[in-house]
């Protein structure tokens, strides 16, 4: 096993400390609520508003379990359509009331199944990717964990887009690269050195802009060492995006995306 | 030439031995003179290729063939009004995927295109628009820098100069071997598409057999009208990731164009043959 396949097991781990734990962990007076107001309540999507250092903000995240039961109950941390519009909907509710909206992003994916496909997975996370573009708020984003395709970019259209040390973000997993392109599932360490998925790499690639390192002990049992780093990046960057005039603040955030691409002309 | 590839990516029923069956008998049965006859997969009949017409649909069954750029142009813009945007443009190799290069020189030779999109500006039954084609013949119009960056580019032009934009869907997704750039071009296009939005300009989208993965999940759904041919594929997932995840079989019909008309996610189902003249009436109620 190659050192980004022991990253790609680290983002994995079931003891990882989920999204809520950071929520606890880094805001104060959380206020979880429920529901896209149009289907359901997926409970692989939290959300609701907080308090950061004497600041409303809007927090939303993908969240995981530690056991069956709690996985059950978040699907895996895969969403479905009514979680990313419920994302949405608080997204815009943020906007109304002009708090910064901060996501957690922690999935293999947006879920693969019928009644997803029914309710138009890719038409929600189309319409995220639309309206996060141009939302009239600041969005930070930190990929606490796995970072999933589509699925985890449609909560990732943001100014800032932040990494802890063992987060990944990629195309489709390694496993799904070697059995794809190479019709071999056994070359996955090789797809995942390749894809240059791990925090440094994306770094590189002007995909995140700051990493947060993870204690020696493992998250799961020191937590507080990260979100100290984080609470701090937060107080450093949330007061400088909220002053910013909105219409300069749009640009950056569109130059931001419009700058992906190699090509030759 | 083979205008007539498969519609679908993979037999569903698993009935693994019909298929080498088949296999076994068109080797050993006399072969029909290439070229003059072609099997529709939809309906399996033999058809005589002189009676396909410009549209490219079966003359038995009325299957929508897929199609290229230069195909769809002929078919919907007035005569001579297409002029092409960024013909030239070419991938780099973002990811450094062993063996890129060679991939999209294959991709070149079969399409005869240089990317799996074009752009470009046209007349529609005298209305000037800005268009997008997609072809699923160079890499399964899979979405990489080139097609994120030309179509991105068009949005913005059509912005710019205060026009429609409309875009054929054809596409396996984002293109895996440029990596997450090639995810970014999901973000990338569908900012680009809030602009024209923002200005109160139409944006139609055509989905076209297939659609599937970050097109669809991007700027295919985000059509102000969403028009698709008849029982062209459309979807997030592919069908076989669905399946390994649910261990069930599909339901007949799933995510085929009229299944998706019946959820909600399409507005009107157009046979090819009337397409030129929904959008001129599209493009005059909007002119």
């Amino acid at each position: 096993m190659n050192d980004t396949m022991k990253k790609v097991g680290v983002a994995r781990k079931i003891e990882r400390p989920n999204t809520k734990e950071f929520i606890y962990e880094i805001f104060e007076d959380f206020l979880e609520f429920h529901g896209d107001r149009l289907y359901a309540d997926d409970g692989a999507i939290v959300g609701g508003i907080a308090n950061f250092e004497g600041m409303p903000v809007t927090v939303i995240g993908i969240q995981k379990g530690h056991d069956l039961d709690e996985n059950v109950k978040c699907n895996f941390g895969q969403p479905n359509p009514e979680g990313y519009r419920k994302a949405l909907r608080l997204m815009k509710q943020a906007e109304k009331f002009k708090r910064p909206v901060i996501t957690f992003i922690n999935t293999a994916g947006a879920y693969c199944g019928i009644g997803a496909e029914e309710r138009g997975q890719g038409e929600a996370i189309a319409r995220n990717l639309m309206e996060m573009s141009n939302l009239r708020t600041p969005i930070i984003s930190i990929f606490i964990g796995e970072g999933g395709s589509g699925g985890a970019l449609a909560l990732a259209v943001a100014d800032n887009v932040w990494m802890l040390e063992n987060g990944m973000f990629s195309v489709l997993s390694p496993e799904g690269f070697a059995s794809i392109l190479w019709r071999d599932p056994s070359r996955v360490d090789e797809a995942a050195a390749l894809m240059k998925m791990t925090a440094k790499d994306l770094m590189k690639d002007h995909v995140v802009d700051r990493i947060f390192y993870e204690p020696q002990e493992g998250l799961e049992n020191n937590l507080n060492f990260t979100t100290e780093q984080i609470k701090t990046a937060l107080r450093e960057t949330l007061g400088g995006l909220k002053s910013m005039p909105t219409e300069e603040l749009l640009e950056k955030r569109y130059t931001r995306f419009r700058q992906y691409g190699e090509f030759s002309e | 030439m083979n205008l007539f590839g498969k519609r679908s990516y993979f037999s569903l029923d698993g009935n693994e031995d019909k298929k080498k069956n088949d296999r076994k008998r068109k080797r050993t049965e006399p072969s029909i003179p290439d070229g003059m006859w072609i099997k529709c997969n939809t309906c399996k009949n033999i058809i005589y290729k002189k009676e396909v017409t410009e549209y490219k649909l079966c003359p038995s069954c009325g299957a929508h063939f897929r199609m290229s750029p230069a195909e769809r142009i002929a078919i919907t813009c007035d005569e001579g009004s297409f002029s092409e945007f960024d013909a030239d443009m070419s991938p780099k190799n973002p990811m450094r995927y062993p063996g890129y290069g060679e991939v999209i020189d294959n991709a070149k030779k079969k399409s005869g295109i240089n990317e799996a999109v074009v752009t470009g500006r046209g007349k529609i039954g005298g209305y000037d628009t800005v268009l997008a084609i997609m072809d699923s013949h160079f890499m399964m119009g899979s979405m990489g820098s080139v097609v994120g960056e030309k179509i991105t580019r068009a949005v913005e032009y059509a912005t710019k100069s205060r026009l429609p934009i409309i875009i054929f869907t054809t596409s396996g997704g984002a293109r895996m071997q440029e990596g997450i750039i090639s995810l970014m071009q999901m973000a990338k296009v569908s900012a680009a598409v809030g602009r024209h939005n923002e200005e109160g300009l139409l944006y139609v989208t055509v989905l076209t057999d297939p659609t599937t993965g970050g097109v669809t999940a991007s700027y295919a759904m985000l059509g102000d009208i969403i028009l698709s041919e008849p029982k062209a594929l459309i979807g997030f997932a592919g069908q076989r990731v669905i399946q390994a995840t649910i261990h069930q079989k599909l339901p007949e019909g799933f995510q085929r164009a009229e299944f998706q008309m019946e959820h909600g996610f399409v507005d009107r189902i157009v046979n090819r043959e009337d397409l030129k003249d929904e959008l001129t009436i599209i493009l005059k109620l909007h002119s």
